[in-house]
């Protein structure tokens, strides 16, 4: 049998977290085809068709896949599904949204979010915000799973996969891509950053959240990321809060500013390498899980450390 | 028009939850239980859209024990008009929780299905797509925004890096990111009132859904923790440690 890899882009690149399925892919030992579903998929095959570890990429082209609904990728996949025993993504907002509604066509469960691949139907997955580690095993004929892109490398380029064209079924009625506003910024990424910088609710307002924080993400070429807290009060948009019901990071450096470390924020970048807490409460809970800890106001030492680098 | 909220019961989110001492099982016992935040969105936007007078009747519906009446009582107290307990001891996972609720939608034929975007227990997030895939309608997953006009629901959606848009025909399936509303507070008085709602116990075995059981938790674990940090007295020791000690910052 054979896996399947659903690609995610935004029409013109890969998104990074695809490298890292075909990573996560190789865990079954067969072969590995990706599916790039593209108004213009050419670019994008070619881009998937380089990654190591890929047998082959299959390209359904239809002008509706400009802004792909989760009902018209069920109706492409579930078909191609009869020649996989796998089909996986890597967790994300597109994925999650999409996956599900395969599994369920297909008769069979999801997981989601998996950190670990223990063998060809067991898995390790966080529940209760990740402070829980479940082994779960599913006997379905067909494993359908998302997995967490940073606890697998990106698979390397040069490879020279072939390129096969499958059915696009036409776009369902019933649902109908109306709009989209990207938040446009210049910085990395939050899921690809190197470096994390996230401000919470001491932050107090836009103002001070745009003129502490983004200072420091500057000169640290890092991504921004925020608390629920920050977010809820309008001081960041909603697509930078970090935790269980935002974005999972891991970067290299996790820099929180005033922000108190609740269970749910900790689920999304707790396994950052090295985490770097700024509270001027010392009982904080980020400090149980910051690598380095200062307690201080962070208005006072903020600008010191942009200031210092 | 009538809504259907599927709710769930779950530990309340302010809880850490320990894993028992065998590895076989989180232990809740005797833990606070709640109704899962993001369905508690749910309901509140049926009630605004009844308010607005698009939504004529709110039907909440969980599954499990009888302890699951609390977040039926919840939901009523609210301002849903009726609830339906199917009642299972069984764990159901998303897919036969899909498959339940297919068979409640079938029953009460709502315009209008309405769920939490994840359970804060299990987080995986799959029930509204699962459902929305059994009954082959359109879903809106992660609504922030929800507008009714006639026939169609406009949903502004979270997603990565910003938000999107969609409009689906009716009856469709929606799921409630927390952004979508500000949960009111149940009062005393209406806690009371909804004890003179009604509220339905529908054995599962009365549905006629048959339910496979593939997937199965072998065991549980508490993750390792971090290797515990150090406190820095000012701006230059945390530079000189991320610069010596982790090389990290040029
Ligand atoms: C279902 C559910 C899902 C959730 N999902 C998420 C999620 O995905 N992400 C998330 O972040 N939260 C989430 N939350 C919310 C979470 O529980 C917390 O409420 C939130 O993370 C708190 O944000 P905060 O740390 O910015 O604010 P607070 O908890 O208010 O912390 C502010 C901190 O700033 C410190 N401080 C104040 N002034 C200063 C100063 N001048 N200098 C230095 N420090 C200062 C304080 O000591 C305090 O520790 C969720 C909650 C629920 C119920």
């Amino acid at each position: 049998m054979r896996t399947l890899i659903i690609a995610e882009h935004n029409g013109q690149h890969l998104n990074e977290q695809v490298a890292r399925a075909v990573t996560a892919a190789q865990q079954w030992q067969q072969p590995v085809d990706v599916l790039i579903a593209a108004a213009q998929p050419d670019a994008l095959a070619a881009q998937a068709a380089a990654l190591q570890g890929i047998s082959s990429v299959l390209v359904a082209s239809d002008a509706a896949l400009q802004h792909p609904t989760a009902e018209h990728l069920a109706e492409i996949i579930v078909p191609l599904a009869a020649n996989y025993n796998v089909v996986l993504a890597a967790h994300s907002a597109f994925s999650k949204n999409v996956l599900p509604r395969v599994a369920a066509l297909l008769d069979v469960n999801m997981l989601s979010d998996v950190l670990e691949i223990v063998n060809t139907n067991t898995y390790v997955r966080g529940i209760y915000a990740g402070n829980v580690l479940a082994t779960v095993q599913s006997s379905d004929a067909t494993q359908v799973l998302t997995v967490r892109g940073s606890k697998f490398a990106a698979a390397a380029t040069g490879n020279a996969a072939g390129i096969t064209t499958v059915a696009a079924p036409a776009a369902p009625v019933g649902s109908r891509w109306v709009a989209e506003a990207f938040n446009k910024s210049e910085r990395p990424a939050l899921t690809a950053a190197k470096v994390v910088v996230s401000g919470g609710r001491a932050l107090g307002s836009a103002d001070a959240f745009a003129q502490v924080i983004a200072p420091l993400a500057d000169k640290l070429h890092a991504a921004i990321g925020a608390s629920r807290a920050a977010v809820d009060a309008g001081y960041a948009p909603n697509d930078l809060q970090v935790g269980q019901t935002g974005v999972v990071v891991a970067p290299e450096l996790y820099i929180a500013v005033g922000i108190s470390g609740a269970i749910q924020h900790a689920y999304g970048m707790k396994d950052s390498k090295v985490v770097v807490a700024i509270n001027q409460d010392p009982e904080a809970q980020i400090f149980k899980i910051a690598d380095y800890g200062l307690v201080a106001d962070l208005f006072e030492v903020v600008p010191q450390l942009t200031a210092a680098l | 028009m009538k809504v259907l909220v599927a709710i769930k019961r779950v530990v309340d989110y302010n809880i850490q939850v320990r894993v028992k001492a065998d590895g076989s099982n989180v232990d809740i016992d005797g833990v606070k239980m709640g109704i899962n935040p993001f369905d508690e969105n749910a309901i509140e936007e049926a009630i605004r859209l009844k308010e607005k007078g698009i939504v004529s009747e709110i039907v909440a519906v969980t599954i499990g024990g009888a302890a699951n009446q609390d977040i039926l009582r919840h939901a009523l107290a609210m301002g849903a008009d009726r609830a339906m307990l199917v009642e299972t001891q069984e764990t159901l996972h998303s897919l036969s929780v899909a498959k339940v609720l297919k068979a409640v939608v079938e029953r009460e034929q709502p315009n209008l299905v309405l769920l939490g975007k994840q359970a804060i227990d299990d987080d995986a997030g799959q029930t509204g797509q699962m459902l929305a895939a059994l009954l082959k309608l359109p879903q809106a997953t992660y609504a922030s925004q929800l507008t009714i006009e006639g026939n169609q629901a406009t949903v502004v959606r979270e997603i990565d890096g910003g938000t999107e848009t969609l409009a689906v025909s009716l009856p469709a399936v929606i799921t409630a990111d927390l952004r979508l509303n500000e949960p009111r507070y149940v009062k005393l008085p209406n806690l009371m009132m909804a004890r003179k709602k009604p509220l339905e116990n529908v054995p599962l075995d009365s549905l006629n859904v048959s339910l496979t059981h593939n997937v199965q938790q072998l065991k549980v674990a508490t993750p390792p923790a971090r290797p515990a940090g150090i406190m820095v007295k000012d701006v230059n020791e945390l530079l000189s440690k991320l610069r010596t000690h982790e090389g990290i910052i040029g």
